[in-house]
């Protein structure tokens, strides 16, 4: 009889040692430019967060956040959920989700500036609270840093096990002119993210969003 | 650095340094050629000693398949041995106990029949005494008296009507017996029926007897382990195993369908976030429910004695085995429904689902279609499935079972052929040893050369001063023979 009590009880430890709920979640936080022209963009960005809503499985966990004067604020989060085990539950989230953004987009005022260095900031805290095993950072946004008067973004992102993907990063007018600005931009954020050990990526195509999660 | 270059320090001429080489080269001959020798032999007998064991242990596996296959044969026989004197106890008891009302129904239809029979049996009707007397008074011949006329004719008239009696009589005694011959009819039938029944039963007795006869002879031959038996089961074994591994692997596609048709619904019963390992937690749940249903089905198997993979089910008094039975199935059944409902909820997951993701690409919701034939079929299915999955014990046997002899056949054809590889790479060691000390002596050959010229001249002269020697001696010998002729003529001649 103990025999048999201590099998169940190793199979028992067995299990639920294995059992790991955290460690194989995805966390997307998403920063959304609402600056200048480019909230013209934010359609785009809906069909993004719909595109995620429909891959992300129950346990995983999104938030939108806009980018604006002072990204580094739990203010600027539109809408965060970490979707119900169940997925009937999940899939209510789903929908209430999607009708936030829905207003959000609708009701969007631009900001002059943009902070982008402090929504990334913001992604950073709020992954790492939530503990998820992939996280991913998606910038939709042109990257082109725009910070107010006093304003202080000179802080080395830690960005280890994060991937940060900027998406849809439209071409500027200078940057037809110039196309190095473009490029330089780009590889200065490139540099930026792979020096707080993220995995960096651009996709500009947003017809190919499944790249987001193919490292 | 190459050996050559290494050899530069003594001198940079390179015909000195190849002189110097094969000088070293051919000093170096013997040792090497022993040294290669010794090394190529020592290689060769490692080799064939081991291709030696791998043989001998192919042999132990061959001896044991042989052992395992009739083993495996014996029982076979002696299952079905016992089952066709299982039948035949089950016959005997079936007409034994029936044998009893038989032998009375015989009796009652043999004393019917019997006092039908003599019931039947004809009687002429007799005709009363004085009909004699009055016949013999009617032959009288009258003289024509009226008187003595009158009586005659009243005595024919009374002959007449006697006569008429008699044979109404006869009619109806006939009538009578024929209707007791009619009703012997059925009788007749029920006995031929019950003599044909009690036939059958002895013709059924006597070719399962036939068969046991047909069972006993081959199981005498698998004990007597000849080698027509083991072809025999050795070629059934092959058989069997590919054919319940085909049922198997139907099986396997069963249980894929099975576990589609109720890995999304678990996730909602045990969520669909957590992992056990690298797996879903309500995915190994839904692999969980279908194995629990293999099992309950090998159980349930296992206590009808169809299969015998755990002898202490087939050992239980037949009170625990048939509770057995009862519990297997209640719970199997119970899965069933389980699955059944499993299967509902599923599919109103994907609708969800579906709909959610028309709502998120921005596409008008189609309306859903309002049969429930889809819902229906995936219940049924949800249903039937696990009892279907429950045979799968059979061939699994089947396949356990004949696994071990076709494994067997295959380990041995594998030692065989290592065996054989074995032997093959101490050969091509030991040949390839002697070209290396050929190919040595073949790059020395100036040398060896040298070598031989010098080692045969001095035994050329020696031949060549043999041969003048003899010469010589042969031509003094031819000399005095010429003189002693001579001299023999020259006497002849003088006498």
């Amino acid at each position: 009889m103990k025999r048999i009590f201590s099998v169940i009880c190793l199979i028992g430890l067995m299990i639920t040692g294995c059992a790991d709920s955290q460690s194989r979640t995805t966390g997307i936080y998403m920063l959304v430019d609402t600056s200048g022209t480019y909230a013209l963009e934010l359609k785009k960005a809906q069909s993004i967060i719909n595109y995620l809503l429909g891959t992300l499985q129950p346990h995983d966990t999104l938030a939108v956040a806009s980018i604006d004067t002072g990204s580094f604020s739990e203010k600027d989060i539109i809408a965060k959920v970490t979707f119900d085990q169940r997925p009937s539950v999940a899939n209510n989230q789903k929908r209430a989700f999607q009708q936030t953004i829905d207003e959000f987009v609708t009701n969007v005022n631009s900001s002059p500036y943009t902070d982008i260095s402090g929504g990334i900031l913001q992604a950073i805290e709020y992954l790492n609270e939530v503990g998820s095993g992939q996280k991913y950072i998606l910038i939709f946004s042109d990257l082109k840093e725009e910070l107010a008067k006093g304003y202080v973004r000179d802080i080395p992102f830690q960005l280890s096990g994060f991937n940060v993907v900027a998406l849809n990063v439209t071409k500027l007018r200078q940057d037809i002119r110039d196309p190095k600005k473009y490029l330089g931009r780009v590889d200065q954020w490139r540099l930026k993210v792979e020096n707080g050990n993220g995995a960096w990526r651009v996709i500009n195509d947003l017809e190919r969003l499944e790249y987001i999660f193919k490292g | 650095m190459k050996f050559t270059e290494s050899l530069l320090p003594i001198t940079s001429n390179p015909f000195l340094l190849i002189l110097l080489l094969l000088a070293a080269m051919y000093f170096a001959r013997k040792p090497f050629h022993r040294a290669v020798h010794a090394f190529s032999l020592v290689l060769n007998n490692a080799l064939r000693l081991f291709a030696a064991s791998v043989r001998q242990a192919e042999k132990r596996l061959v001896e044991r398949n042989r052992e395992v296959l009739m083993a495996e044969g014996l029982e076979n026989a002696e299952r079905l041995v016992e089952r066709e004197f299982d039948r035949i106890n089950a016959a005997v008891v079936r007409d034994l106990k029936g044998y009893p009302a038989l032998h009375r129904q015989m009796a009652e239809v043999a004393t019917k029949l019997e006092e039908d029979h003599s019931a039947s049996v004809e009687v002429p009707p007799s005709l009363p005494n004085w009909v004699t007397i009055i016949e013999a008074i009617a032959n009288i011949k009258h003289t024509g008296d009226s008187m003595v006329s009158n009586m005659l004719g009243e005595i024919d008239k009374n002959l007449r009507a006697q006569h008429q009696s008699a044979i109404e009589s006869y009619r109806l005694s006939s009538g009578k017996r024929h209707a007791l011959l009619n009703r012997m009819i059925p009788l007749w039938r029920k006995v031929q029926k019950k003599l044909d029944e009690v036939g059958h039963s002895v013709t059924d007795l006597t070719e399962r007897a036939k068969g046991i006869d047909h069972y006993m002879d081959e199981y005498q031959e698998i004990r007597a382990k000849t080698d027509k038996a083991a072809r025999k089961l050795s070629s059934s074994s092959m058989t069997q195993f590919f054919i319940s591994g085909l049922v198997l692997l139907i099986a396997i596609g069963g249980a894929i369908i099975n576990f589609n048709l109720i890995a999304l619904p678990m996730s909602e019963m045990v969520g669909g976030g957590s992992f056990i390992g690298p797996y879903k937690t309500s995915d190994v749940a839904g692999l969980v429910i279908i194995l629990i249903e293999l099992s309950m089905g090998l159980f349930l198997l296992e206590s009808l004695r169809i299969t015998r993979m755990f002898p202490v089910i087939g050992a239980m008094d037949d009170k625990m085995r048939m509770r057995m039975i009862w519990i297997t199935l209640t719970l199997l059944t119970v899965l069933a429904g389980v699955e059944s409902a499993l299967a509902f909820m599923r599919d109103r997951i994907a609708a969800d689902m579906e709909a959610l993701r028309q709502t998120l690409a921005g596409v008008e919701q189609t309306l859903r279609a309002t049969s429930k034939i889809p819902t229906i079929g995936q219940m049924i299915m949800g249903f039937i499935l696990p009892f279907a999955l429950a045979f799968v014990a059979i061939p699994l046997e089947s396949f356990i079972s004949s696994a071990r002899t076709v494994l067997g056949v295959l380990a041995a054809g594998l030692l065989n052929t290592v065996a054989f590889l074995l032997r093959l790479a101490g050969n091509i060691i030991y040949y390839t040893g002697k070209f290396i000390t050929s190919v040595y002596d073949l790059i020395i050959f100036p040398p060896l050369w040298l070598e031989g010229v010098i080692t045969e001249r001095p035994f050329k002269i020696r031949e060549a001063l043999d041969k003048v020697s003899k010469s010589r001696q042969q031509k003094k010998a031819d000399r005095v023979t010429r003189q002693y002729e001579d001299q023999t003529q020259i006497l002849e001649s003088r006498k």
